[in-house]
């Protein structure tokens, strides 16, 4: 889960990280008593999930309290690169900056453990200075179990060239940072810019939190920071059913079960759709191992109620769980979406392969349902799907 | 011969008598698994009984091994108890721990693997959030369908659990000396190269399918071990080519993040590898086919 920057600063704060200060709204008239707050001047920053923001007239300086409701009105309901701003973070105006640099902790994949970046050229995006000056950015391993003390800070800062002056400073920062990392379960904390202003005083004056949602068992409050007003509203209903559905832009509703299944369920739909038009995967949708009919129905109840599916691709391998269960599954799926009074009116291609197989698929052929069509093999059904949506 | 699990494995099972250890210690003693044991510190001293076998319940993975010898174990403890699970077995040296769960935290993924170095690699860890690993007629560890494939010359490796079962299935009358799901988590234990590497040296494996998906660059790391180190004939799939950038696909760590992380990428890395790449689950199976001429 990717976080604004106002959550960032927030979590920040929470953690001692040096930060400047800010308030979150979403209507222009609040900004003036936040602005008169702060002294009477205020920067209004776009909060929004992609970079660029202040080229695109993001990011403003307000003079007055006046002009901050303003700048305000202006930015909010403005895209940028396709994310609307609903809301403005009002923040302190930053002092005099001397200069910029960059920190983070992320997560290193490829290592199995975390890793440390960290230059003094920053206020720009690291992977260019990585690109164009990469003797400037200072990679460090950081071991998950022993993580940042003083005399790991010290040697990231070390490693990255920091200046004499600002080194505790920098430390101190990269602790409290780290911190914030483990302790908010975070896949990437990172500032950028980390900056020295004329003071002395070393700010995080933007920053990026990325934060694992498979740690939110021990995180109640990652519940707020979910971001309701961009969900879509089918990917809002699926979740409050937890389903593992994913919107695209297709017109063939897919159901699977299994991640990679799924996956490999919509680059067969698209390949099939090159020959039908060009039609595309709808949405991408694991139901599970073991999945029930009331399961089937949730999913199908979805992805019928998307305007964009044509036709519905039922794609199961039954591993453990049988294709007759899955089959009935289907059967009493429909009937439940019947009984519940909504319409089923696209067709459905429905493969079904491995465990009692045989089974499930005589269960389809008897229960004769007009809409759905049995194909037993994925590419196959596939082909099919693509056909039947390429058609309507 | 297989990979890191046969006939003489002996299985214990942390989280044996929750509802999901339950179901599958059952069908794995059901596919001639030798499950010696079960680890639950508030059963210790019971015993299961599964159709007529009687498992006991020890209260430690280090109990478990002093008593029955056991060097597999298979942990299907929920997600908040995972980390704990894993590190009691690295500190009970077990050498092969199986991590079924899934929703593991990365940060408790990275602290036990971080554990297990400091340990000195005494345990291959499998997963988390994987099917288990399977030598077909020997051993099964996990929840991969026991009755889709037999004994046979192709060795498997895969991030995907049904796409596992999918081309099992579809190469069933070749037959696997053993297939691993690896998981599909941004940090897991053994690797496509591990298995690769193990498979290279197992005299029954003729040929090596592997699987993988987007996110990471487990596979074009793979890629380049293949191209080293690798002689025997590799088929590959990758899943998600038309997975959009920034969202999570089902698994926690199939994501493409901006350019890196692509189903491209690692399609153009695995061929300049050398390996014959499909376009699709069938594709990829008639690609091994024609390979091992069965």
């Amino acid at each position: 889960m990717d976080l604004f920057e106002y959550q960032a600063r927030d979590l920040f704060a929470k953690h001692d990280v040096p930060v400047l200060a800010g308030e979150v709204i979403d209507t222009p008239e609040a900004a003036r008593e936040i602005t008169e707050r702060l002294g009477g001047k205020s920067v209004v920053k776009a909060q929004v999930k992609v970079g660029g923001r202040g080229k695109a007239g993001g990011v403003k300086l307000a003079a007055t309290p006046d002009e901050a409701v303003a700048r305000a009105t202006d930015i909010l309901g403005m895209d940028i690169k396709g994310h609307t701003v609903h809301k403005v973070m009002i923040a302190e105006t930053a002092p005099e900056i001397v200069e910029e640099y960059y920190v983070s902790f992320l997560l290193d994949r490829a290592n199995r453990t975390f890793l440390s970046i960290a230059s003094v050229e920053g206020g720009v995006e690291i992977e260019e200075v990585a690109a164009t000056r990469p003797e400037a950015v200072a990679k460090t391993p950081i071991d998950a179990i022993d993580g940042v003390d003083e005399a790991k800070a010290r040697e990231i800062v070390e490693a990255a060239k920091f200046p004499a002056e600002v080194a505790d400073k920098v430390v101190n920062v990269l602790v409290k940072l780290w911190d914030t990392f483990i302790k908010e379960d975070a896949l990437l904390v990172e500032v950028n810019p980390l900056a020295k202003v004329a003071s002395g005083e070393v700010l995080a004056l933007d920053g990026k939190v990325s934060l694992d949602d498979n740690a939110e068992f021990r995180h109640p409050d990652f519940a707020e920071l979910h971001d309701k007003a961009a969900a879509n509203p089918l990917e809002a209903a699926a979740k409050e059913k937890n389903l593992n559905y994913v919107k695209l832009d297709g017109e063939v509703g897919i159901i699977g079960n299994g991640a990679g299944l799924v996956m490999s369920t919509l680059d067969v739909v698209a390949y099939a759709g090159e020959n039908h038009g060009g039609v595309k995967p709808a949405n991408f949708l694991d139901i599970g191992g073991g999945a029930s009919a009331q399961v089937m129905a949730n999913g199908l109840e979805i992805i019928l109620g998307d305007p964009d599916v044509k036709s519905v691709f039922v794609n199961v391998f039954g591993g453990i769980t049988a294709c007759d269960e899955v089959a009935n599954g289907i059967v009493q799926a429909l009937k439940l979406l019947e009984d519940r009074g909504e319409k089923v009116e696209k067709p459905l291609v429905v493969r079904l392969d491995g465990n009692n197989a045989e089974l499930g698929r005589k269960i389809l052929t008897d229960a004769a349902h007009p809409l759905v069509q049995r194909v037993d093999t994925m590419d196959g059904a596939a082909d099919k799907a693509a056909e039947l949506a390429a058609a309507k | 011969m297989a990979i890191w699990l046969n006939k003489d494995s002996k299985v214990i099972v942390q989280g044996m008598t929750g509802a999901t250890g339950m179901k599958h210690t059952k069908l794995m003693l059901g596919d001639g698994t030798n499950v010696v044991g079960g680890v639950n510190p508030r059963k210790a001293g019971t015993t299961v009984d599964f159709d007529g076998t009687e498992v006991p319940v020890f209260g430690t993975v280090k109990e478990a091994i002093e008593k029955t010898g056991a060097d597999v174990s298979v942990i299907f403890v929920p997600e908040k108890f995972t980390k704990d699970a894993v590190v009691e077995a690295i500190d009970a040296e077990i050498p092969l721990a199986v991590v079924i769960t899934e929703g593991i935290a990365v940060h408790d993924s990275a602290s036990f693997w971080a554990y297990a170095g400091k340990k000195g690699n005494k345990t291959r860890i499998i997963g988390p959030n994987c099917p288990g690993i399977i030598t077909p007629g020997q051993s099964n560890v996990g929840i991969i369908p026991g009755d889709i494939t037999k004994p046979g010359r192709i060795g498997l490796v895969s991030k995907s659990g049904t796409l596992t079962y999918q081309m099992m299935y579809e190469l069933r009358d070749i037959g696997f000396s053993t297939a691993v799901g690896i998981g599909g988590d941004p940090i897991i234990g053994s690797t496509h190269i591990d298995a690769l590497a193990a498979f290279q040296d197992d005299p029954e494996t003729e040929l090596i399918v592997m699987i993988g998906e987007i996110g990471g660059d487990a596979e074009e790391r793979a890629a380049a071990f293949i191209q080293k180190n690798v002689t025997k004939p590799v088929v590959g799939y990758v899943a998600g080519f038309t997975a959009p950038e920034g969202k999570t696909m089902g698994h926690a760590g199939a994501i493409v993040s901006g350019s890196s992380g692509t189903a491209q990428a690692k399609k153009e890395a695995l061929e300049a590898a050398g390996v014959k790449v499909g376009k699709t689950p069938t594709e990829t199976a008639k690609l091994a086919r024609e390979i091992l001429g069965g």
